[in-house]
């Protein structure tokens, strides 16, 4: 990374939670080693899906602010993807990033800090809920244009691949970034330079109100790899198995052979577009087919019904990860707000003379045309 | 020292930095196989190879990312795009990302990477592609921006470039890669950020970049010797940021400014100086600032219509009379010869 | 119906010029209001209204002069009835001063004195660059008095400066050098001559307050003062030996440089200490010694002679009375002199070296008894440790009144300045 004095040490909490050089031993295996591996994928997705409830809640209490996006409904998507990197790979998200963050290994506290504006944010509370990014966790940015990522990805993709190094950039985006100019000029260079970047599309449907559908001409979104001579796969979002598996074929395959992938998962979103969209475009029969799909409470009920866990144990687990979220938002809240004395802190890396360092109403000269000289 | 072409000193230097670190590769249409459209990277496929001169497709916001992705992760790619015009494909790489990243995430990851491009008009290239759209990058902070006039500042100022932590829009013009000039044989980077008095005056100052800089140097000599005025050039050599201080220190002597620009007049790069000097230099102008700038039209294609909308020589001596007109000076300064 | 009078602005002033109206016929004044600026014959100073109410006419036009006390202006106070305003009704410069106003042939509409004015509603408003503003301001000239010759009638630098010229008109451009000016009261008006002839080739020139001083108070000294002169040529070797020493010293601790005319100043100072026989004044029934020492140094301005004077010369030290002296003389360029600072001095200095002048004599500034002519350090063969050398020297001619000093006295305080001037330490110790 370009910053270089930082340590790439994980977080000892984080340690515990990947099982990710673990293959998966299919979907219907219940064995120990599966039972024990989806519990902890159901771990990590309730600590999405509590957190983003309580960003929800702290969003309309009026703690954070701008745009808020969440990973209600996708924590399958997002469990299942992590799960299928090791720490040194590279990830490039866009703006529906929370999930990402936390499950990568980015501390809770640091997390909901960074919505608050906090200056023990993650990105020190110039970011805010888009735009999180953890060199630590090399997790190189939630990205708040559409498509914006993709170029990027496919950069870090070409500095491994110039390096020689065996290291996968994952590339997550929404399905309405398969239309935009960059997700094309991205694919390609990817393909014609065979750089190690799993482009992964969160189908969950709808592109703000738009619908696939109404977008894409070709609404199966994985078929858009045809175009590059690039292999892709399609799988459900709500299986954290079954997304496991197919990122981590893609990945491996971008690791072993140099070559990118494009990953469609297909889910639903459980809320609007952003916490502020009450979602009215949308069939209240389809919503409630998404919320019959909730991939949170099919591995609850899944947990159970093969005895991995008994339903106490789980509610055990839930007051466990409510413990978490309740310490990360007290953490927020005690979190000093940058002082407006470091608003100049982050223009350039390399100091420059004659930098502008005024404030609004600050004259560029003195006023006093005698003074100074 | 030497005696080169501003061509011949951006390829040297390419060239120096390409050898000197292996991180720096360049990237961009055409430079490898077919030379650069202006041949500044000829040979350089043969000599680096494909992985560090890196033909790309026509895609210039893929390959523009590409750099910047490739310099979050410590790479320092030049990127050439082949003339300004088109780095409006890669405007939201270059903007909403390029200049964002250091100060978006807050310090942790910076992007050191150059982009290389000419701006210019005059060679009949028509509307789309004689623009001098340089004001939207001076314009974003996050971005450096430097514009040399000279062959020896064309050197030094892509040495401080190529190894800037920062991302810099590196401006360079058609019209200026054949001009020469003495460029000394050290490796010592320019200065980011500093403008340079080209020529001492006490009559007027003339402020200019890039090719602007180059004429102003060329019509101050022409009054000097056909007037007898002594005309001050302020050659800004960097855009973001700007040094005013030099401008207004000028301005202080001399009483009263020429902005030579390439770029559009109404909320031009001329503007923000006129501004600048009526904020620094209030109580020593004589007379107002006057900018000489591209007519306001898309630019035709007929060389007539073509030559009337661009600034040429002529245009600014006018511009300069006039001004000293205003001032009361330029008749004395004739009467006296 | 208030008259304004021409204003006593100087103790040695008789007569003033009109300079600059500050308000114009129509224009509301208040008590306090700068109404005018008046040039004395040592200063442009600015002149406030006394009471409230509309001027209704000015008297003195710009240029035009007037005695102490004669009506230059009408002030129509609140409780007068509003009656038609006059415009100038006394022509600029070459009147006889002190005449009473004249009949207007017509009363046109109110009308400002100066051209230009800009368009637009509200206030008059004279179009001019910052740039002029700001040399008006600090030079205290009124816009609305100036003509613009930029764009538009757009006042710039050059109208302030020609505006600075033309307040010493007859004197704008080459200094004139002088021995003295008068810094004291006088009695007598200048003596009267044959007219020249008047050709068309020729330029009549008014006399400014400054000249017409000059030319009244030097012919009195002349007149009545029996001048004789001492001339001392002095081997200027150390002076300028320890003048560079002493500059190069002064540079480096970051201060400014000393002038020969400084350490001449400083020398003559320590030296008439010891004289009070020649730091005198003649009376008429007595003579008085001085126990100060105030040297007046002489200065060469655009309008005209001007002496201002360095007090206490001789208890102050080199280098601050080579930074008074820079200081006065910039003022005195700049005409922003107090009347107090051109007055009192107890013996003048005159130093025409920069000019290369080998040799002159000054006439005294009365009431002084003596005045000092200094020439320039001049490189020339000499005689040095038995051998010729080049060697420096300097001449310098000490004019006194014979009223008030001998020969013999003028001699000893000569020869004690030529010791001290060829042993320059003894001028800083």
């Amino acid at each position: 990374m370009a910053t270089t004095s930082r340590t790439r040490k994980r977080p000892e909490s984080q340690q515990a939670t990947g099982a990710r050089r673990t293959r998966p031993k299919g979907r219907s295996g219940t064995d120990a080693d599966t039972g024990a591996e989806l519990l902890g994928h159901y771990r990590q997705m309730l600590l999405v899906r509590r957190f983003e409830e309580r960003t929800a809640q702290a969003y309309t209490e009026a703690k954070i602010g701008g745009y808020c996006h969440l990973n209600l409904g996708e924590e399958a998507t997002v469990v299942g993807l992590m799960a299928a990197v090791t720490e040194r790979d590279y990830l490039f998200t866009n703006y529906r990033d929370h999930g990402y963050a936390l499950v990568r290994g980015m501390d809770p506290g640091r997390v909901m800090a960074e919505l608050y504006g906090r200056s023990d944010g993650v990105s020190r509370g110039w970011g805010g809920s888009m735009h999180l990014f953890d060199t630590e966790v090399r997790q190189l940015g939630g990205y708040g244009i559409v498509g914006g990522q993709l170029p990027l990805a496919a950069g870090a993709g070409l500095a491994i691949s110039y390096r020689g190094g065996d290291e996968v950039v994952l590339c997550q985006m929404g399905d309405g970034t398969t239309n935009i100019g960059a997700f094309h000029e991205s694919l390609n260079l990817a393909a014609l330079w065979d750089l190690p970047v799993v482009f992964v599309v969160v189908n969950n449907q709808l592109g703000m109100g738009t619908t696939v559908e109404m977008a894409s001409a070709e609404p199966e979104l994985s078929k858009r790899a045809g175009a590059y001579r690039m292999e892709s796969a399609r799988v459900d979002g709500n299986d954290v198995l079954a997304v496991r598996e197919a990122a981590t074929k893609a990945v491996e395959r971008a690791r072993t052979e140099q070559k990118p992938y494009l990953l469609e998962t297909v889910s639903g979103r459980l809320r609007g577009h952003s916490v502020v969209d009450p979602a009215t475009y949308r069939d209240p029969a389809e919503v409630e087919e998404v919320r019959s799909q909730d991939p949170v409470t099919a591995l609850h009920d899944h947990l159970v019904g093969t005895e991995v866990a008994d339903a106490d144990t789980l509610a055990e687990l839930d007051a466990e990860i409510g413990g978490i979220v309740k310490a990360a938002v007290e953490f927020a809240e005690n979190s000093p707000s940058p002082d407006p004395t470091s608003l100049f802190d982050h223009t350039y890396a390399t100091p420059v003379p004659n930098d502008s360092r005024r404030l609004p109403a600050d004259p560029l000269f003195p006023l006093d045309p005698t003074a100074g000289a | 020292m030497a005696h080169i072409s501003y061509r011949q000193a951006l390829h040297d230097t390419l060239r120096s930095e390409l050898q000197r670190d292996e991180n720096v590769l360049l990237m961009g249409e055409e430079i490898g196989r077919f030379e650069g459209s202006y041949k500044i990277t000829a040979g350089m496929l043969d000599e680096f190879g494909p992985k560090r001169v890196r033909d790309t497709p026509i895609a210039e916001e893929g390959f523009t990312g590409a750099a910047v992705g490739a310099a979050m992760l410590g790479l320092r790619p030049v990127v050439e795009i082949m003339t300004i015009n088109f780095s409006l494909l890669a405007l939201d790489q270059i903007m909403n990302h390029a200049a964002k990243i250091y100060g978006m995430f807050g310090g942790q990851c910076s992007v050191p990477m150059v982009i290389r491009t000419p701006g210019g008009g005059g060679q009949q290239l028509a509307a789309t592609h004689s623009q001098n759209v340089e004001l939207f990058y001076a314009f974003t902070p996050g971005l450096k921006v430097v514009a040399p006039s000279s062959p020896a500042d064309a050197k030094a100022l892509l040495l401080a470039s190529i190894r800037d932590d920062d991302p810099v829009l590196f401006l360079e013009n058609l019209a200026l890669y054949n001009t020469k000039g003495e460029v000394p044989d050290t490796d010592e980077p320019g200065e980011i950020g500093r403008a340079a008095v080209t020529r001492t005056g006490s009559d007027i100052t003339l402020v200019g970049y890039s090719r602007m800089a180059h004429v102003a140097l060329q019509v101050a000599e022409r009054l000097a010797a056909d007037e007898g005025i002594e005309a001050e050039v302020v050659d800004l050599r960097s855009l973001r940021p700007l040094d005013r201080q030099t401008v207004v220190d000028s301005v202080k002597k001399t009483n009263c400014a020429v902005v030579l620009e390439d770029d559009w007049l109404t909320y031009g790069i001329g503007a923000e100086l006129a501004a600048s000097i009526s904020d620094g230099a209030f109580d020593w102008l004589d007379a107002p600032v006057r900018r000489v700038a591209m007519a306001e039209v898309p630019l035709p294609y007929a060389k007539p219509l073509e030559s009337a909308a661009l600034p040429s020589a002529d245009d600014v001596v006018t511009v300069i009379h006039q001004t000293l007109d205003a001032v009361g000076r330029r008749s004395d300064r004739v009467g006296a010869r | 119906m208030v008259d304004i009078l021409m204003p006593r602005l100087s103790d040695t002033m008789e007569e003033g010029v009109v300079n600059a109206w500050r308000k114009q016929v129509g224009d509301e004044v208040k008590t306090g209001d700068t109404l005018v600026e008046i040039e004395t014959d040592k200063a442009v100073m600015e002149h406030e209204s006394y009471d409230d109410g509309v001027l209704a006419e000015i008297v003195v036009a710009e240029g035009g002069t007037a005695p102490i006390g004669s009506p230059i202006a009408k002030l129509r106070t609140a409780d007068e009835p509003d009656e038609p305003a006059s415009t100038p009704t006394q022509q600029p410069a070459g009147e006889p001063a002190g005449q009473p106003a004249g009949q207007s042939a017509a009363r046109p509409t109110p009308q400002p004195a100066r051209q230009p004015v800009a368009s637009g509603s509200g206030p008059e408003r004279v179009l001019s660059s910052p740039l002029a503003r700001r040399d008006a301001r600090e030079h205290g000239i009124d816009l609305s008095t100036v003509t613009g010759t930029g764009p538009g009638g757009r006042i710039i630098r050059a109208d302030i400066t020609r505006a600075r010229d033309e307040q010493a008109p007859g004197d704008a451009g080459s200094p004139t050098p002088q021995a003295a000016v008068d810094t004291t009261p006088a009695a007598a008006t200048a003596g009267t001559a044959p007219a020249p002839a008047v050709e068309d080739t020729d330029e009549v020139v008014p006399l400014s307050s400054i000249r017409r001083t000059i030319a009244r108070r030097l012919t009195e000294s002349k007149q009545a003062a029996p001048h004789f002169y001492v001339t001392k040529t002095v081997d200027a070797d150390p002076l300028m030996t320890m003048r560079a020493e002493l500059n190069e010293r002064l540079v480096a601790a970051g201060r400014s440089k000393v002038s020969v005319n400084d350490i001449v100043v400083r020398a003559a100072a320590v030296v008439l200490g010891e004289h009070p026989d020649v730091n005198s004044s003649f009376t008429g029934d007595a003579i008085v010694r001085h126990g100060r020492v105030h040297v007046g140094v002489a200065v060469a301005t655009e309008s005209g002679l001007v002496v201002p004077v360095v007090r206490d010369a001789h208890g102050k030290s080199l280098t601050a009375i080579a930074t008074e002296s820079r200081e006065l003389a910039g003022r005195a360029r700049d005409r922003k002199l107090g009347p107090d600072e051109m007055t009192g001095s107890t013996f003048t200095v005159s130093n025409l070296g920069m000019y290369g002048i080998d040799h002159f004599t000054a006439v005294i500034n009365p009431p002084e008894a003596a005045i000092l002519a200094v020439g320039a350090v001049r490189s020339e063969p000499g005689v040095r440790d038995g051998q010729v050398a080049v060697v420096q020297r300097m001449t310098m001619t000490l004019s006194a009144d014979h009223r008030a000093v001998d020969g013999a006295q003028a001699a000893e305080f000569v020869r004690d300045l030529t010791a001290v001037l060829e042993d320059p330490w003894l001028a800083v110790a």
